[in-house]
């Protein structure tokens, strides 16, 4: 902004602008928060007042103490990287992922033994599974994309992230709207739309904050240095890109009141179903994969020293992929009151599906030519590598459950629970841990503690994803078939009840699964505990070099 | 080969060297599928079967609907019975379009923890639907479910279901003026058989089930609401009347 000397300083309008917004939405949150409806909503309302109130106090404070000129975008033309947001996001992806992952070890053992709900509203199952999802797919997941995406850019663009509060405000915002969601959960605040269940206050703020997201992200690509974009951003803006579509789409509603947290869907029954699932399975599509993806671009290539496999593949497969993906929503809706022509495109489109996901797997497995010694030694590549061999795995195992005869066995049970987790815990859940372990050093400038505690991590967390994904494939199959089993004189021969009971086994070792998988992500949390509190190192020990080489397109 | 499909390549160079660009085809290339797939949904007549008996839910049912909604009933049983054998023997007809058209939102579910609810409307007694929401292993000995005794002990807050009433309408549900300015009284209503205004609410809502409060006379409950929803599920469609080649256009 307009500065009349060097030593004089003043607001930028970006402090003032964020200032005044940030003091008008706490009016107006304290103006809902007194005629709300419900406890609940005057909470949420409340929350925004204050969370607002001190985002103002924040930025008035920075003003106060910051030098006259904001920092540069370059230092002796090298790029003065932004790494405070990154910093902020990749500590809370960890606390969102324990979080997360012990609500889910705690719903698993309220399946297997129903007393632990205690009769209460605020744990029992119904509540708590969407927070269990949102935890571990919006802000576990969320976190390690905004960390990883914002510090991607910049390297693979030579340049400062835009900006100066806005990344801030999008680390922030995303993880204040975690916050409302995750607690609306537990007052019985939801859409019940699965993986969208925020209601209309938690999504408008939502979109502030994702598009503000975009634009740094765009405007930080459009300041490159390099003349290329790099593959993983393209993976990266297909991701937020897509995401918002998917967001406005499907939470297109109109609340009761301004004052009630209630909202009602324009799109009711069967058009509604299709809406959720064309959002469903493309959070699936472009939040656990294209954003994963992407990191996998950055990160694989990077421990591992080696180009990407082939830069042709990556162009084929990221068009067929993002192509692709949007039809395959109606696999979810497999023989429901769907008309059959839709469920038929789902079903095909979910095959072919298949082809370009393995692009993306052969394309990342590939990277290792001439580096495979080094899965010996470095458990962090091996916990990247490995969670592109389960991205192959369950992307392989998608394809079949959306035929149409093995869904009819396969849905409503446990075989798709089974599904969802060999790609949730082994790919994204791997690839964001070895992520970390690479990008927590590299940020906080530290040597990471222990490699040895990484090895524990990979062995305890991957005898966990076998425990339960395999627990969930008996358990499926198992009461899919005895929901379609026959006596000999043609009566159905189990009562719905005796199949849940036939379950309990299962359930008890897929919570041991999680246990374990949860034991993992301790050990971590404790290995980057000693990183941080160890003494800082020069950038040139952590062998920080430029973005990993990349075959040019021509 | 490798070369003439390197060739075609540069056209590629564009894209990755010009930001905007790229985000307009990927605009491009996502919205088609979407498209394809939704849009007809919207104009195919074929899409929802023309039934009888299908209305908005009455307040009381409509509340009952909220706190569905609300503890997340659907993520353990689904409202979607599928044309196979096993199901139409273990749970009734097949469920149709049009049965849940007036669902903002739909309740399909996903996963059967417990079972399909789709055709669960007078199946039980009012009772056991009590019994089994303060205890449900009381009635279900291996039952899973959790225990809901605080519905039954939370009074209904019901202030604003007129206009809960009003913006489904604006949603395309047919409340009629006269529907939603007696919204609270029809609640009322349901819950009180011998009074004047359970006449008129059977007139607004065809064949709305009125039945005297369980626990507390006076108050109605949550756990009154949603009984009054669950008893209704599935039962609005009359199958021995309905053609299902009549609906094949």
């Amino acid at each position: 902004m307009a500065q009349s000397t060097a030593r004089s300083k003043s607001m930028t309008g970006g402090e003032f602008g964020l200032i005044l917004a940030l003091l008008a939405l706490s009016a107006l949150s304290l103006f809902i928060a007194a005629q709300a409806y419900t406890a609940p909503f005057a909470f949420h309302a409340g929350l925004f007042c204050v969370a607002s109130a001190a985002g103002a106090f924040a930025i008035y404070h920075r003003y106060d103490n910051r030098a006259p000129d904001l920092p540069p975008a370059e230092i002796d033309g090298k790029p003065n990287y932004n790494f405070g947001p990154v910093r902020f996001a990749s500590l809370a992806a960890l606390f969102w992922g324990i979080a997360g992952f012990t609500v889910g070890l705690y719903i698993a053992l309220e399946l297997a033994f129903p007393w632990l709900n205690f009769d209460l509203p605020f744990i029992n199952f119904g509540r708590l599974r969407p927070l269990h999802t949102s935890a571990v797919i919006f802000a576990f997941g969320g976190n390690v994309l905004l960390a990883t995406s914002l510090y991607v850019v910049q390297r693979t663009c030579r340049a400062r992230l835009a900006g100066d509060l806005a990344p801030w405000f999008v680390v922030l915002g995303y993880n204040f709207f975690i916050v409302i969601a995750g607690t609306g959960y537990l007052l019985g605040v939801t859409r019940s739309h699965e993986y969208a269940e925020p209601e209309w206050y938690a999504i408008l703020w939502l979109v502030v904050v994702w598009v503000t997201y975009f634009l740094v992200y765009l405007v930080t690509v459009a300041r490159r240095k390099e003349p290329h974009i790099y593959v993983a951003n393209w993976f990266y803006l297909a991701f937020i890109v897509t995401i918002a579509v998917l967001v406005l789409g499907n939470n297109t509603e109109i609340p009761v009141s301004l004052f009630s947290p209630k909202s009602y869907p324009v799109w009711s029954g069967v058009q509604d179903a299709m809406i959720q699932w064309w959002y469903g399975h493309n959070a699936v599509g472009f939040f656990l994969t294209a954003g994963f993806l992407a990191i996998m671009y950055y990160f694989v290539p990077k421990r591992a020293e080696r180009p990407i496999y082939s830069y042709r593949l990556s162009i084929v497969h990221f068009w067929a992929l993002i192509f692709l993906y949007i039809w395959a929503g109606p696999h979810h809706l497999h023989y429901t009151a769907l008309p059959d022509w839709a469920q038929t495109l789902g079903a095909t489109f979910s095959i072919m599906l298949w082809m370009p996901s393995w692009g993306g797997m052969i394309n990342g497995l590939m990277t290792l030519s001439g580096a495979w010694d080094k899965l010996r030694t470095d458990p962090v590549l091996r916990m990247l590598v490995v969670s592109v061999a389960f991205y192959g795995m369950a992307t392989f195992e998608g394809p079949l459950m959306s035929i149409k005869s093995v869904n009819s066995l396969s849905h409503y049970t446990d075989w798709g629970i089974g599904h969802v987790h060999s790609g949730s815990l082994g790919w994204v859940a791997f690839v964001s841990f070895g992520a970390l372990y690479c990008l927590i050093p590299w940020v906080f400038q530290r040597k990471l503690y222990s490699l040895k505690l990484v090895e524990w991590h990979f062995w305890l967390a991957s005898i966990g994803i076998v425990f339960y994904i395999s627990a969930m494939w008996v358990a499926g199959i198992m009461q899919g078939l005895m929901w379609r089993a026959y006596t000999d004189q043609g009566f159905l021969e189990y009562s719905f009840v005796e199949t849940t009971q036939a379950m309990h086994p299962m359930y008890v070792i897929r919570a041991m699964g999680g246990a374990l998988f949860l034991i993992g992500a301790l050990v971590m949390i404790f290995n980057i505990y000693r990183t941080l509190s160890s003494a800082k190192v020069a950038t040139s020990e952590l062998s920080l070099v430029a973005a990993p080489k990349l075959a040019a397109a021509e | 080969m490798s070369l003439s499909f390197a060739k075609r390549l540069p056209s590629h160079r564009f894209l990755e060297t010009h930001s905007i660009w790229l985000v307009v085809g990927i605009i491009i290339v996502v919205a088609i599928g979407g498209i394809v797939e939704i849009v007809p949904l919207f104009y195919l007549k074929n899409t929802i079967e023309r039934v009888e008996g299908v209305r908005p839910y009455s307040p009381l049912e409509l509340a009952g609907f909220n706190i569905y909604v609300r503890e997340g009933c659907y993520l353990c049983h689904s409202q979607m019975v599928r044309p196979l054998r096993d199901e139409v023997e273990r749970y009734g007809h097949y469920s149709l379009a049009a049965e849940s058209m007036y669902d903002h939102p739909f309740q399909w579910g996903s996963k059967r923890n417990g079972p399909d609810l789709a055709r669960v409307g007078g199946k039980y007694s009012d009772d056991w639907h009590f019994d089994h929401l303060r205890d449900p292993r009381s009635v279900v000995p291996a039952s899973i479910m959790p225990g809901y005794p605080f519905l039954e002990t939370t009074p209904l807050d019901y202030r604003h279901i007129a206009e809960d009433l009003t913006a489904l309408s604006r949603v395309g549900v047919p409340y009629s003026q006269d529907m939603i300015d007696h919204a609270s009284d029809d609640l009322k209503a349901q819950g009180a058989p011998d009074s004047s205004g359970a006449e008129d609410l059977q007139k607004r809502y065809p064949k709305a089930i009125v039945r005297d409060l369980k626990l507390d006379k006076r108050e109605i409950s949550e756990a009154d609401a949603l009984v009054a929803y669950l008893q209704r599920l599935g039962a609005q469609v009359d199958f021995k009347l309905y053609d299902d080649k009549a609906n094949i256009r």
